[in-house]
């Protein structure tokens, strides 16, 4: 059994934040200097191999973050909602699974929620500053008085995590429970898992007993037992046990091999600095060429060769005054 | 728009004089060029084209993100955008089916693009005799187009608030570098458009009051002049009873 994180002290001065603002490692649209001093990394480890998909977590969630979630209808399945929704931060996914080398129905129950990435693709695509920030100790979080409600983070993510709320238009996920970590507390989806499916602690602390449990799952016969730390997006500070690490897929479409989507980082990157360039070069050019060929104007002549034009052609004498002023409109 | 009169000595069809279009003799020659309603329907594409390039570019970079200021804040840039946009379309819309025949690709298109050269260096002497539209005024009406169309094809898929359950994350992703990539295109193709304006003289009149002079005609669009000079019906008393059929 993994040590259980202790209860909160009553003392008021425990209750003063761990970390904030000096903390931010990266804040999206803006630059920011970062922390001299990185915090500890902090993990949760969803142990998908010990969830009884009780949904305590999932209650939890709501419950600590004082959410309700719409009354939905039973689409005959155990999920519910059906998805993500800006309350729902977590979300439990069941897959019945056909293990293929034992004929066996297996029962995958997945605990979908952000990842909290250290290269998070969300807060990559964000547009305006701080309405996403990491921390160092790396929590990703949303600052929902800078969101703009505009769902690129939606677009960024590799796991399809983020959701536009209805109500305010902002955009809502899992904040890793960063108002209870600041005071040294972990998740409410932790504090409440019944069966340690869930754990908190330090990065390398999780690290460490997910070892502890791949082993034990090898020694059971899951061969493949692993754990989930994609490399592509730099790891994550949510990280899976899974049975079948060698194919996550498996386990309701957990991405393979996540990373940012090229598209996005075309659309970051090279896009940006060749869109500027290509609008500041039209531009110069223009200022250049009035500068060296000067205005192109009319000369008198046009206008009398224009006169003797006019003048020639067979038209009906002009009635009123030459070149009066009325024209057709 | 081809009823001509048969005893008019017109050189060419003359397609791209269009209705409203007419000389008035005078000292200098005005000649119409743009009704009221084609001058109406231009300055809302123009507006709605700059808000939806300011807005768009407040997105864009972070460098620009104060742009939001103009819009009310963020929240209300992003709602703005894409109703300027419907506006941008609707209105580009009615520009396209006035314009469009005007524009058409014509053979002195080519010659005027060989000697583009000389007029940027000046040498507008050398130029051939182009009809309402040169070469260049139809490539900014046909990219225009185009990019007005991947623009708002693009917009839909990215606009979360109405069209989200539509598409695919990975659609919105193409479409949202799409739109962005175009968007630039569609900037640079203004920008050539407004140098264009400002760059040659007397043209500005043409969208504000409507006509520009006789010798800008000449100069610039000498064709254009000369069919409607042997056109009837263009003496000041008006259209008369020679209005192109549309
Ligand atoms: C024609 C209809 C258009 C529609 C429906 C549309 C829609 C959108 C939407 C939904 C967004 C995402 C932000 C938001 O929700 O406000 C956006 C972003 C943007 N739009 Fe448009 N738009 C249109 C036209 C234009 C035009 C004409 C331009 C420029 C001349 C433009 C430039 C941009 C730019 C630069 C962005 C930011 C892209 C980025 O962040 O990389 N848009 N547009
Ligand atoms: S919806 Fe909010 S958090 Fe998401 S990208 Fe837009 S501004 Fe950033
Ligand atoms: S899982 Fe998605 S929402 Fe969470 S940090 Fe990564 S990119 Fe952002």
């Amino acid at each position: 059994m993994f040590p259980p994180i202790p209860n909160p002290s009553v003392d008021p001065a425990a209750a003063t934040p761990r970390f904030g603002e000096k903390d931010i490692m990266r804040r999206s649209a803006s630059t920011v200097e970062p922390p001299a001093q990185r915090l500890t990394e902090v993990a949760k480890l969803i142990d998908v191999t010990k969830c009884i998909g009780c949904k305590a977590c999932q209650a939890a969630c709501l419950e600590w973050n004082q959410l309700t979630e719409e009354v939905g209808i039973n689409h005959g399945v155990y999920d519910n909602p059906m998805d993500l929704t800006e309350n729902t931060f977590t979300l439990m996914r069941f897959t019945e699974w056909v293990n293929p080398e034992t004929e066996n129905l297996e029962w995958l129950i997945r605990k979908d929620g952000c990842m909290h990435c250290e290269d998070p693709g969300c807060l990559k695509a964000c547009p305006s500053p701080g309405a996403i920030v990491q921390y160092s100790n790396g929590i990703v979080d949303f600052q929902h008085e800078n969101c703009i409600g505009c769902g690129y983070c939606i677009k960024g993510c590799p796991f399809n995590i983020p959701r536009i709320s209805k109500v305010d238009h902002t955009a809502y996920k899992c904040t890793l429970c960063s108002d209870r970590v600041a005071v040294g507390q972990g998740p409410a989806c932790q504090k409440a898992c019944p069966t340690q499916a869930i754990v908190f602690g330090t990065k390398e602390e999780m690290k460490g007993w997910a070892d502890f449990r791949i082993k034990d799952l090898k020694s059971r016969g899951f061969e493949n037992a692993g754990l989930y730390d994609p490399q592509g997006v730099g790891g994550t500070h949510v990280m899976y046990v899974l049975h079948h690490a060698d194919q996550p897929s498996i386990y309701a479409n957990l991405p393979d091999n996540p990373r940012i989507s090229p598209i996005v980082e075309t659309w970051k990157g090279i896009t940006k600095y060749m869109g500027m360039a290509l609008m500041g070069v039209a531009a110069a050019a223009g200022v250049l060429h009035y500068l060296v060929a000067g205005p192109n104007k009319v000369t008198e002549e046009d206008e009398e060769n224009a006169e003797k034009l006019a003048g020639a052609a067979d038209l009906p004498p002009p009635a009123g005054p030459a070149g009066s002023e009325g024209r057709p409109t | 728009m081809s009823a001509h009169d048969p005893k008019t000595p017109v050189p060419t069809p003359a397609d791209d004089v269009q209705s409203g279009d007419a000389v008035h003799p005078g000292h200098p020659v005005t000649v119409d060029r743009y009704t009221v309603a084609a001058r109406i329907n231009h300055w809302i594409t123009a507006v709605s084209l700059v808000l939806l390039a300011l807005s768009g570019l407040a997105l864009f970079t972070p460098r620009l993100f104060f742009l939001t200021g103009l819009f009310g804040g963020g929240q209300m840039t992003r709602i703005l955008h894409p109703w300027i946009g419907v506006v941008l379309f609707c209105s580009f819309a009615l520009l396209f089916v006035r314009f469009w025949r005007a524009n058409l690709p014509k053979r002195v298109d080519a010659e005027w693009l060989a000697h583009s050269s000389d007029l940027l260096a000046g040498r507008e002497e050398k130029m051939p005799e182009v009809g309402k539209y040169n070469a260049g005024q139809k490539f900014v009406f046909w990219s225009m187009s185009a990019l007005i169309l991947v623009l708002i094809t693009s917009g839909i898929v990215m606009w979360d608030q109405y069209f989200y359950p539509y598409t695919t994350i990975e659609q919105k992703r193409i479409a949202i570098l799409v739109h962005s990539a175009t968007a630039i295109f569609a900037i640079c193709v203004w920008i050539v458009h407004v140098y264009a304006a400002i760059w040659v003289k007397g043209t500005f009149s043409a969208m504000t009051r409507g006509n520009v002079t006789g010798g800008w005609a000449w100069r610039h669009h000498r064709k254009w002049l000369r069919e409607l000079v042997g056109k009837p019906g263009s003496a000041p008393t008006g259209r008369g009873t020679h209005t192109p059929a549309e």
